[in-house]
C-alpha cells in the first residue's frame, strides 16, 4: 500500500467521528423520549388517580394536580371486593405455579434423562400441544366444568391453568444442559431416580424454576377469559375479571377507576421489579434456545 | 447413541439395572403421569369435545350432546357472513399488528443494546407495559381516549389537531386497538431482540468498522443476517399471539361500534356463552384452531430448515 493511500484512508476515518459522536447522542434523545412516552399512560393513570375529581375532567386534559389527594385508593378498598380478588389471585396465582412447576420439571427430568419406551411419541404429543390455543378451547373446557358442577370454585380455577408444555420444554432443555456424570454416579450408588431428581437435579435449577415460577405466576394472574368465564360470583372473581365489572359512570369516579387499575397492577410491578433479571432472562432464554 | 458399540455384558447389565431400578421406584412414564393427567384433562380433551360438541347442536341450557348435526354446523358457520367478518377482523388485527410490533420492537433493541449505563431504564419502560392485566391496560386506555377528558385528545389538541372518535368510529376502532396492543406488548419483543443483537460478537462490528463499512451497511449486512432465528421467531409468536386477540376488544368495544371490532373470539364467546349454541361456537373454535395450528407447524418446518442450514 503505498504512503498516499494510507494517508486518504486515515484521513477518511478521522473525517467519521464528527457525525459519529453526534448521531450516539440524537440516538440516546430520541430512545429517551420514546421511553417517556412508552412511561405516560402508566403517570397518567397515577396522575389522574391523585387528583380530585373536579380536576379530572378539565378540557383540554391536563398534568397539574391542584389538590393532591389519596382518598381514591382509600375508597376503592371499601367499596369494591379489590381485598377479595387479590386474596383469590394470590391463592390461584401460588398454586398454579406450585403445580405447574413440580409437574413439568418432572417430566422433563424423565424425557431429558431416563430411556422408556413411547418416550420420543411422549415428547412429540407434548411439543405439539404448545400449538393448542387454550383460549380457542374455552367453550367445550367450560361445558367440563359445567358438567361436574365445577364452576365459580377455585378447582376451576387454578387446574385448567396448570398444563404448560412449554414449561416442560424448558425444564427439558435445561436438564439437557447438565452434566449427565452427576446422577449417574448417584444411579451407581444405588439412588432412585427420585432421589436423584429429587436431590440433585431440582437443586441444581434454581434459574429455570425461578424463570418457570415467576413467568407462570405473572402469566396466570393476568389471565383473563377463563377467569371471567369460569367465575361469575364477584367474590369468586380473581383482580384482571373484578377489574373487568369497574364501569366508570354510575357513582364510580375517574380517579376511582385508575386507583383500582393500579392497585390491581402493583403487585406483578412489585415481582417484576424484584425478579427483572429472571424474567428478562426466560424471555431471553426462549429466543436463544 | 449407538447400542452397537456397547459390548453385550455392558448392556445386559445396564438392563438388569433398569429392571432393578423399576422395581425399587417410579420411573420415566411415572414422572410423567402427574403433567399427562392435566394435559389430557384440560387441553386434549377438551380438543375432543370440540370436534365431538360440533357435530351435535349442543346448547348451554341443556344438558347431554343433544340432536346429532352432522356437519350441518360447518355448514352454517361457512354460510354466516358475522363469522367471516369477524375472523377477517381477527386477520385485518394481524397483518397490522405484526410488522408494526417486530419492526417497532426490532428498532427500539437497535437503539439501546450498545448502551452500558441506563439499560435498565429502557428495559423498565418498553417491557413494564408487558406484565400489566388486560384489564388494567383497558381501563387506562379507555380513560386516555375518553372524549375530551382523555390524554390521546389532549396531547392532538396540543399540536393543534382535532381529535377522532378513537373507540366510537367503525373505521378507526381497530387501528386504536392496534396502537393499544403494540404499546402493550411490544416488550416481550424487544427483550427477544435484545438478547439477539447481543449475542453477536462484538468483533463481527469491529471488524467491518475497520473497513469502513458504515452503521447502517453493517446492520443491514451483520445485524440483520446473523438475527434471522430470532426474527422468524418474533414474527411467529406475534401472529399467534395476535390471531388470539381477545382480552382488549372484549374489555374496550365489546367488538363494537357495529360489529367493525368483533373478532373470532369474540365471536366464539358470543355464540358459544351469549346464545348458548355450544356445538356452534365449537365448530367454530376448531376453525380458528385449525388455522393458529397450520401457522405453528409451518414455524416448526422452518425452524428445522434453518437449522439444518446453520
Amino acid at each position: 500500500m503505498s504512503a498516499a493511500a494510507v494517508r486518504s484512508s486515515t484521513a477518511g476515518r478521522r473525517s467519521r467521528p464528527l457525525s459519529q459522536r453526534v448521531f450516539p447522542h440524537v440516538i440516546t434523545g430520541v430512545m429517551i423520549a420514546l421511553a417517556l412516552l412508552w412511561l405516560a399512560p402508566v403517570l397518567w393513570a397515577i396522575d389522574t388517580a391523585v387528583k380530585a375529581e373536579p380536576d379530572t375532567i378539565k378540557i383540554p386534559a391536563t398534568w397539574a394536580i391542584p389538590h393532591l389527594t389519596f382518598s381514591a385508593f382509600s375508597t376503592d378498598f371499601s367499596a369494591s371486593d379489590i381485598g377479595r380478588w387479590y386474596i383469590n389471585s394470590a391463592i390461584v396465582s401460588l398454586l398454579v405455579t406450585v403445580f405447574t412447576v413440580i409437574t413439568a420439571s418432572m417430566a422433563g427430568y424423565a424425557l431429558s434423562r431416563q430411556r422408556f419406551r413411547g418416550q420420543n411419541l411422549l415428547y412429540g404429543a407434548i411439543l405439539a400441544g404448545i400449538m393448542i390455543p387454550p383460549q380457542a378451547l374455552m367453550v367445550p373446557l367450560f361445558r367440563e366444568f359445567q358438567a361436574i358442577h365445577g364452576l365459580n370454585t377455585y378447582w376451576a380455577l387454578v387446574l385448567p391453568q396448570v398444563p404448560s408444555p412449554v414449561a416442560v420444554f424448558i425444564f427439558k432443555k435445561f436438564f439437557d444442559g447438565q452434566p449427565p456424570e452427576l446422577d449417574q454416579a448417584a444411579r451407581m450408588d444405588g439412588a432412585s431416580w427420585w432421589t436423584c431428581y429429587r436431590r440433585i437435579a431440582l437443586p441444581l435449577s434454581r434459574s429455570a424454576v425461578a424463570a418457570v415460577s415467576i413467568f407462570t405466576f405473572v402469566w396466570t394472574w393476568n389471565n383473563f377469559l377463563w377467569p371471567f368465564l369460569s367465575s361469575t360470583n364477584t367474590p369468586m372473581m380473581t383482580i384482571p375479571v373484578g377489574l373487568g365489572t369497574v364501569i366508570p359512570g354510575e357513582g364510580i369516579t375517574n380517579a376511582l377507576v385508575m386507583a383500582s387499575a393500579i392497585l390491581g397492577a402493583l403487585p406483578l410491578v412489585v415481582v417484576f421489579l424484584f425478579g427483572q433479571r429472571q424474567i428478562v432472562e426466560g424471555v431471553a432464554g426462549t429466543g436463544l434456545k | 447413541m449407538s447400542t452397537s458399540a456397547v459390548p453385550a455384558p455392558a448392556v445386559r447389565d445396564a438392563r438388569s439395572r433398569t429392571r432393578h431400578s423399576r422395581a425399587r421406584g417410579f420411573t420415566g412414564f411415572g414422572f410423567v403421569t402427574p403433567f399427562l393427567v392435566f394435559y389430557v384433562l384440560f387441553l386434549l380433551l377438551p380438543l375432543v369435545l370440540a370436534v365431538v360438541f360440533s357435530l351435535f347442536n349442543t346448547s348451554l341450557a341443556l344438558p347431554g350432546l343433544g340432536r346429532w348435526e352432522g356437519l350441518h354446523n360447518y355448514g352454517e358457520l361457512f354460510r354466516d357472513s358475522y363469522f367471516w367478518s369477524s375472523m377477517w377482523h381477527t386477520v385485518l388485527f394481524t397483518l397490522v399488528s405484526t410488522p408494526v410490533l417486530v419492526v417497532v420492537s426490532f428498532l427500539l433493541a437497535l437503539g439501546v443494546y450498545r448502551r452500558r449505563h441506563g439499560q435498565w431504564f429502557f428495559r423498565l419502560a418498553f417491557f413494564l407495559p408487558y406484565i400489566l392485566p388486560s384489564a388494567v391496560v383497558a381501563l387506562v386506555w379507555l380513560w386516555i381516549f375518553e372524549p375530551g377528558y382523555g390524554l390521546a385528545d389532549g396531547a392532538l389538541h396540543l399540536v393543534g389537531l382535532g381529535a377522532p372518535s378513537w373507540l366510537g368510529s367503525t373505521s378507526i376502532a381497530l387501528y386504536s386497538i392496534v396502537l393499544v396492543t403494540v404499546w402493550w406488548t411490544v416488550g416481550f419483543n424487544f427483550i427477544l431482540f435484545l438478547a439477539g443483537l447481543q449475542e453477536i460478537p462484538q468483533e463481527v462490528y469491529e471488524a467491518a468498522e475497520m473497513d469502513g463499512a458504515s452503521r447502517s451497511t453493517q446492520v443491514r449486512r451483520i445485524t440483520l443476517p446473523m438475527l434471522g432465528r430470532t426474527v422468524t421467531l418474533v414474527t411467529v409468536l406475534q401472529i399467534i399471539a395476535s390471531l388470539k386477540i381477545f382480552d382488549q376488544v372484549y374489555l374496550m368495544t365489546q367488538g363494537g361500534p357495529n360489529f367493525s371490532t368483533r373478532v373470532a373470539l369474540e365471536y366464539i364467546y358470543d355464540t358459544g356463552f351469549t346464545s348458548g349454541r355450544v356445538g356452534y361456537a365449537s365448530a367454530a373454535s376448531l376453525v380458528l384452531f385449525v388455522v393458529i395450528a397450520i401457522i405453528g407447524f409451518a414455524w416448526l418446518a422452518l425452524v428445522r430448515r434453518q437449522e439444518r442450514g446453520v
